[in-house]
């Protein structure tokens, strides 16, 4: 194992901020893992260091494949994380909105230029990043269509899903679209938790990333080979919402198989405890996600849910 | 006559409720009038547009015979922020400014922007004002997208602002509330100006005065109004970044908006913990400094000034 120190930012009144990265084998640029660009994203910091204690035993075994190497970033973002802030510490940017990033431009863009020279030439990127509202999904590998995406080789995680939407404009700044531009086949990979551990979830993802590597020969190891996943569309899912606010009861956990009409959850009047709403399920399918903040705000998102023919 | 054009409900005993005041002739309405819409309060620390809205309509009220127009102000965008001194979204840590046009379908913020821009479109001018951030200063300047340049410049030589910034396309700002809108044929100018957290009186006056004089363009007002100032129109190639090489403390040497030469000291950075200069940052070209930096804490890349050569 080498660390590399790839960025380090100088501070009058903090200890300096150090990126590093762990590579594991030689030659070729196989593989990059990077973990938390937030600092609330501690799960994907879990998963990178397990990562790492694994890729070392691996390097011993030598078990990692002639001529590939692979590189993890277990976090570029330790200053938010230490004083438990999601966005930057001072002017809360968004570091997983600053790639390319530009080593002139403000304290986030030059974070994010000194991480993306270090990880742009890699054949695989793979990013364990969240979503910005509070909720678990069903684990699964997400892509945006940019035209350089690859569905068929993101099968190879054996994740349940893998799930592709269109891009948006705000998108174009992420580390994971970046990565395609610069011909690095790129993946996100959700789990259940971000700013708590879940442990069995981090292990999910961790054998997905080991198993994606030992189908591509990158490392010799052997595994779980997962699922078969599914292909879905952002597109095609099913969005349930309450047009009311209050307490939200959740009856029902991602992967759930619902029918229509089932109770997905209730809204309770927080003051006088009577329900409000009771939300159901306008399809057959399985949750893809749920929020799980307690209380909601009228409109807000509270499923969605993978469309199917279930007749049973 | 106050609407409510977007509400959510809270989850205890509140709605969440976007608010605009609009002001009609008098005399009522004939359905030819023009409409102009100003709209601020999108970024929580953005306080500038709040005297401008006070102020347009103060004077309005003050002379409403002249009135010949629609006039809706929407002076908070984002109130929760605002109440909160948040710049995004509370709740969501989402900058507003980055979820238009929204989706009636989405999540809380993005089904407020759908409404929003529902309620805008077919304005004939809008305004969006900013206040930069609590860490710059900004003198009264109009932001234009190159794509919009022809339809735009015209509009903002009339508000009477010192500078109209011709930037380049960017895919990431065609989330913003002003790309949304020019790109459905609201034309809707973005004014800068100020510091975030504070209220400059007299840039709010200045915005006022222009806002006066685009609308007696429009028809919108027949009263009395300024002969606007020339502002300075200026591409990307001729603004000059100046970024802090090093952390510590900014303080500068140079005044808002003056003139500097080559090679003249901006300002100092300072370590309080050792009684040194970590930097001194000299201007690298002849030019103006029309964004200068206010918050004295900077860190390595921090934006110290732009300066116009």
């Amino acid at each position: 194992m080498e660390e590399k120190l790839l960025f380090e930012l100088d501070s009058v009144y903090r200890d300096n901020m150090r990126i590093k990265g762990f590579s594991f084998g030689k030659g070729e640029k196989s593989v990059c893992i990077v973990g938390a660009t937030r600092g609330n994203e501690v799960q994907q910091v879990y998963i990178c260091s397990q990562l790492i204690k694994i890729f070392r035993y691996l390097e011993k075994q030598g078990k990692i494949k002639e001529n590939k190497s692979i590189m993890v970033v277990p976090t570029v973002n330790s200053y938010s994380m230490n004083i438990a802030k999601r966005f930057w510490s001072t002017d809360n940017t968004d570091i997983n909105r600053m790639f390319p990033g530009y080593n002139l431009g403000e304290t986030t863009q030059r974070i994010a230029a000194g991480v993306f020279e270090n990880v742009n030439d890699y054949e695989y990127g793979i990013q364990f990043t969240s979503f910005y509202m509070q909720g678990s999904f069903i684990p699964h590998v997400r892509m945006m269509k940019t035209g350089f995406e690859n569905v068929e080789l993101a099968k190879d995680f054996g994740l349940p899903y893998v799930f592709r939407r269109e891009a948006r404009p705000y998108d174009t700044t992420t580390l994971n679209y970046n990565w395609q531009l610069w011909e690095t086949k790129a993946f996100s990979l959700y789990t259940n938790a971000t700013d708590t551990i879940d442990v069995a979830s981090a292990r999910e993802a961790i054998n997905a990333v080991l198993s994606f590597l030992n189908k591509n020969e990158i490392i010799e190891y052997r595994c779980h080979q997962g699922y078969v996943s599914q292909f879905i569309e952002g597109h095609t899912l099913v969005n349930v919402k309450s047009n009311v606010s209050g307490i939200f009861i959740r009856y029902k956990d991602v992967n759930s198989r619902v029918k229509k009409g089932d109770i997905l959850a209730e809204i309770i009047d927080p003051y006088t405890g009577m329900p409000v709403d009771t939300v159901k399920s306008p399809v057959n399918g399985i949750v893809f996600f749920h929020a799980d903040q307690p209380v909601i705000y009228s409109q807000a998102p509270l499923y969605r849910i993978i469309p199917t023919d279930d007749l049973y | 006559m106050i609407q409510t054009i977007a509400s959510v409900g809270l989850p205890i005993d509140e709605t969440l409720m976007i608010n605009k005041n609009r002001l009609i002739p008098q005399s009522g309405l004939n359905g030819n009038e023009k409409r102009i819409s100003i709209v601020t309060g999108t970024h929580g620390d953005e306080l500038e547009g709040q005297y401008v809205c006070f102020e347009l309509q103060r004077r309005i009220k003050e002379n409403y015979s002249s009135l010949k127009g629609i006039v809706d102000v929407y002076p908070a965008l984002n109130p929760l922020g605002i109440d909160s001194i948040t710049r995004g979204i509370p709740a969501f840590d989402l900058d507003m400014n980055r979820i238009f046009p929204g989706s009636e379908n989405g999540s809380m913020p993005e089904y407020i922007a759908s409404k929003i821009i529902g309620d805008l479109s077919g304005s004939d001018v809008v305004i969006d004002i900013h206040a930069s951030n609590i860490f710059l200063k900004e003198i009264p300047q109009v932001r234009i997208n190159e794509l919009s340049r022809d339809v735009l410049v015209p509009y903002a030589k009339l508000i009477n602002v010192d500078y109209i910034w011709i930037h380049s396309s960017a895919t990431v700002l065609e989330s913003t509330l002003a790309y949304s809108l020019n790109s459905i044929g609201t034309p809707t100018l973005v004014v800068e100006m100020g510091v975030g957290m504070r209220i400059t009186k007299n840039y709010g006056d200045q915005l006022v005065d222009g806002i006066f004089t685009l609308m007696k363009e429009l028809g919108i007002w027949s009263g009395e109004t300024v002969t606007p100032k020339t502002p300075i129109i200026s591409e990307d190639g001729e603004v000059s970044f100046i970024n802090a090489g090093s952390s510590g403390v900014f303080l500068p040497s140079v005044e808002h908006w003056k003139n500097v030469k080559k090679g003249d000291c901006i300002g100092k950075i300072l370590n309080p913990l050792t009684g040194e200069v970590n930097e001194t940052i000299f201007s690298q070209t002849d030019g103006i400094v029309f964004t200068l930096r206010e918050y004295p804490i900077v860190s390595e890349g921090s934006l110290i000034a732009r300066i116009l050569a």
